[in-house]
C-alpha cells in the first residue's frame, strides 16, 4: 500500500540515520509507528473526547444532572416523554432530569470504573505473573513448583465465568461503586498474570537471557532489567482492550443493580437498566447511554489493536 | 596444568511426563562423558554434526546448563561444585560468544549498556565515566564506530552484531571465550572477517578459545587442536594439522570425505565415505560405540558391546575406535570395500553409497 511519497521518506530517513543518528529505541520506532496508524489516531481521538469529558463533565453540563427541573412535563404513566429540543438536546428522562448533562457527567463514573478497575487487575496480576515468570524462568528445581502452584490457582480463577465472579465479588462486597471497581478488577488479574507469565517464559528461553547470565548479571536484575520490559507488549495491549471490556462490565454489574445504590448519581449501566421499562415509549432514552458505552469501547478496541500492530515483533524492520 | 581440563562431563536431562507431578521417565544423554584439556593461548575446535552435544558440552563449561556428573576445573577450581553466587564471579574469566547475534542481544538495550552491564556486575570500572572509556577502547579493537553507544541492536548489520557480542565478552578481559557457532549466522564473506578478529584479538590479548563449530574449514583455520564429537562423546581428538592430513577414527572420515576440494581431478577421484541412517536418538544411545550403527568399518566383536575409550595413538592424536590401528594398516577394510571388489567381479558399477 505505500506511495511513492512513503517510499521516498522512507528512503530519506535511512540515510539520515547512517552516521549522525543517536540510535532509536524499539519503545520509539512503536510510537513512530503508532502515530502513522489511522486507527490508532481515530481510537486515540475518541478517547481524548471521552477523557475530555469525564474530566469538564460536571463544568460544562447545561444543567444539573440530579435536579428534576421540569417535573409535571413528563408523565411516565400517561406515556408521555420529553424528545430531543432546543433547551434539552437529547431529552428529558423519565424523572424529568436533562438526559444531556447526565451523560456528559456520567462519563466521569464510567472512566473512573473503567481506570481503577483496570489498573488493579494490571497490579496484582502483573505482580503474580512477574513472580510466577520468574520462578518459571530462573528459579530452577524450587522455581518450577512455586510457578505450578500459583498457575494452577490463576487457571482455576480463569475458569469461573468472569460476570459470575464478578457478580459473587459484588454480593459479597455489597453495593457501592467500589465493588463494581473491586470486581471488574479480580476478574482481570487472572487474564494480565498468565499473559506477563506466558510471555516472561518465552522471553526466558532466548539467547540474550542466556547471554546475560554468562556475563554473570545478578538474577534479579536479569528479571527486572531484561526478561518483564521484553514481556511487556502484549500486556499494554491488553491493558488497553481490558479499558474497553472494563466499561463494558462495569456497565453490566450498574445495570444489574449492583453499582451505586444511589441511582441518582448518572452512570451509564444505571441509566441503561432505568430506560429499560420506557424502552416501547421513549426508545432514545437507553440509546443515548448505550452509544456512549459502546463509542468509548470501540475507542480502547481500536487503539489496543493498533498498538499491538505497532508494537509487534514480527513488524520489526 | 591446563588452563582448562574437563573430566568425564556428562549432562543429561531428564524428559520428564505429568499433570501435577513430574514424573522423569528417561533422560538425554546430551553429553556423556567428555574429557579434554585446553592449554593457555590455545584455540581447542570442537566439531560434530548437529544434535551431537557440541552447544550443550559449551554451556556446560560455563554451567550455563547443570552438569550432572564430571569436573569442569579452571585455574584450578572445579567449575562444576561451585556454589552460584561464586560461580557468578568465576564468569568474568569465563565468557562466551553465541551463534545468533541479534537473538544474544537484547533488543531494547543500547549498545553501551548491554556493554557496561557486565563490568557493573563484576564492579569492573569505578564510575560510568570510566566504564564508558572502556568501552570505546574495546569498540576501537572490534572495529566499530563510536557512536555505536547509543544504538540499538536492531540498528546495526549481522557481522557488526557478532562484533558487538565479541566486545560484550572482552569488556570482562577474560581469559578463556567459549565461541559457540561464532560465525555460521554470516555471510561467507563476513565471515573471514569475524575469524580474523578472533584471531588478532587472541594475538593481542592472549586469550585461549574453545570454538564450537560444524563448518570444518573454519575450525580448521582457527584452532590449535580439533576435538570431533558424536552423539555425546569425542571420537577423536588430534592437533588440527594431524586431524586433517590423517584422520583415523570412521566418523572422522566421513566427515573429511565430506570437505569439497577445489581441484576437479582430485575431487572425482578422491575417497567418499556417505554415511547412511540417522544420528541415533541421544535419550537411547547405542550400545557398545555410539557410531557402530553408521559405521563402515563396523566388525562383528566388541563394536556393539564395549565402549571405547580415547587412546593416544602417538603425537597426541586420540581415537576412541576398537580397530582404529587396524584400519591405518589397512588390515580391517570398510564392508564397502571388500563389495566394491565382488561388483567388479559381477561386472557391475560399483556401488556409490556405502553399505555398513
Amino acid at each position: 500500500m505505500s506511495t511513492k511519497t512513503d517510499k521516498i521518506d522512507r528512503l530519506a530517513e535511512l540515510t539520515a540515520q547512517s552516521e549522525t543518528s543517536t540510535g532509536s529505541s524499539l519503545w520509539v520506532e512503536a510510537m513512530r509507528r503508532l502515530r502513522a496508524s489511522k486507527m490508532a489516531v481515530i481510537g486515540g481521538c475518541i478517547i481524548g473526547m471521552f477523557v475530555i469529558l469525564a474530566v469538564l463533565g460536571p463544568w460544562v453540563a447545561p444543567y444539573d444532572p440530579t435536579a428534576q427541573l421540569w417535573r409535571g412535563e413528563v408523565r411516565t404513566n400517561q406515556g408521555i416523554f420529553i424528545g430531543m429540543r432546543g433547551e434539552n438536546w437529547f431529552g428529558l428522562d423519565h424523572l424529568a432530569r436533562d438526559q444531556f448533562s447526565r451523560i456528559l457527567v456520567g462519563a466521569r463514573q464510567t472512566l473512573l470504573v473503567g481506570i481503577v478497575s483496570t489498573l488493579l487487575g494490571l497490579a496484582i496480576g502483573a505482580l503474580i505473573g512477574t513472580v510466577s515468570g520468574a520462578a518459571a524462568t530462573l528459579g530452577g528445581k524450587v522455581g518450577g513448583r512455586i510457578d505450578s502452584v500459583i498457575m494452577r490457582f490463576i487457571d482455576m480463577m480463569l475458569a469461573l465465568p468472569s460476570l459470575l465472579l464478578a457478580v459473587s465479588i459484588a454480593a459479597m462486597l455489597g453495593q457501592s461503586i467500589t465493588t463494581v471497581m473491586i470486581a471488574v478488577g479480580v476478574v482481570q488479574i487472572p487474564i494480565f498474570a498468565r499473559l506477563l507469565r506466558g510471555s516472561m517464559l518465552a522471553q526466558g528461553g532466548s539467547d540474550y537471557v542466556l547471554a546475560t547470565r554468562a556475563l554473570g548479571v545478578r538474577r534479579r536484575r536479569i528479571v527486572l532489567a531484561h526478561i518483564v520490559p521484553n514481556s511487556l507488549s502484549p500486556v499494554i495491549v491488553q491493558t488497553t482492550l481490558s479499558l474497553a471490556t472494563a466499561i463494558i462490565e462495569a456497565a453490566a454489574l450498574s445495570y444489574l443493580g449492583l453499582g451505586n445504590p444511589d441511582a441518582a448519581v448518572p452512570e451509564w449501566g444505571v441509566m441503561l437498566a432505568q430506560s429499560q421499562k420506557y424502552f416501547d415509549q421513549a426508545p432514545m432514552l437507553a440509546v443515548y447511554p448505550a452509544l456512549g458505552i459502546i463509542i468509548t469501547a470501540l475507542g480502547f478496541t481500536l487503539l489496543g489493536e493498533a498498538m499491538r500492530e505497532a508494537l509487534d515483533p514480527k513488524l520489526r524492520s | 596444568m591446563s588452563l582448562l581440563e574437563l573430566s568425564d562431563v556428562q549432562v543429561h536431562f531428564p524428559i520428564k511426563k505429568g499433570v501435577f507431578f513430574d514424573r522423569t521417565v528417561g533422560h538425554v544423554y546430551a553429553v556423556d562423558g567428555v574429557s579434554l584439556s585446553v592449554e593457555a593461548g590455545q584455540t581447542y575446535g570442537l566439531v560434530g554434526e548437529s544434535g551431537c552435544g557440541k552447544t550443550t558440552l559449551g554451556r556446560a563449561i560455563l554451567r550455563l546448563v547443570d552438569i550432572t556428573n564430571g569436573e569442569v576445573v579452571f585455574d584450578g577450581t572445579d567449575l562444576a561444585k561451585l556454589p552460584p553466587e561464586e560461580m557468578r564471579r568465576q564468569r568474568s574469566r569465563l565468557q562466551m560468544v553465541f551463534q545468533d547475534p541479534l537473538g544474544s542481544l537484547d533488543p531494547r538495550q543500547n549498545i553501551e549498556s548491554t556493554l557496561a552491564e557486565g563490568m557493573e556486575a563484576h564492579g569492573i570500572g569505578a564510575d560510568k565515566a570510566e566504564r564508558r572509556e572502556r568501552i570505546l577502547r574495546i569498540l576501537d579493537k572490534v572495529g566499530l564506530p563510536e557512536n555505536s553507544l547509543s544504538r540499538y541492536p536492531h540498528e546495526f548489520s549481522g557481522g557488526q552484531r557478532q562484533r558487538i557480542g565479541i566486545a560484550r565478552a572482552l569488556a570482562l578481559e577474560p581469559d578463556v571465550i567459549i565461541c559457540d557457532e561464532p560465525v555460521s549466522a554470516l555471510d561467507v564473506s563476513i565471515q573471514a572477517q569475524v575469524v580474523n578478529l578472533l584471531e588478532e584479538l587472541q594475538e593481542e590479548l592472549g586469550l585461549t578459545y574453545v570454538v564450537i563449530a560444524h563448518d570444518l574449514a573454519v575450525v580448521r583455520h582457527i584452532s590449535d587442536v580439533i576435538g570431533v564429537m558424536y552423539l555425546g562423546s569425542l571420537v577423536e581428538e588430534a592437533p588440527s594439522d594431524a586431524l586433517y592430513a590423517e584422520p583415523k577414527h570412521p566418523y572422522t572420515r566421513a566427515l573429511m570425505s565430506a570437505v569439497p576440494i577445489p581441484d576437479p581431478s582430485v575431487e572425482d577421484d578422491r575417497e567418499r565415505i556417505l554415511l547412511q541412517g540417522d544420528l541415533p536418538s541421544p535419550s537411547s544411545p547405542p550400545t557398545g560405540c555410539r557410531f557402530h550403527t553408521r559405521c563402515p568399518w563396523k566388525q562383528d566383536t566388541l563394536c556393539d558391546t564395549e565402549r571405547p575409550v580415547l587412546t593416544d595413538l602417538g603425537d597426541g592424536h586420540k581415537v576412541a575406535c576398537h580397530y582404529a590401528a587396524e584400519i591405518a594398516a589397512g588390515t580391517v577394510v570398510r564392508a564397502g570395500e571388500a563389495a566394491d571388489e565382488d561388483d567388479a567381479k559381477e561386472g557391475r558399477e560399483p556401488a556409490s553409497v556405502v553399505a555398513p
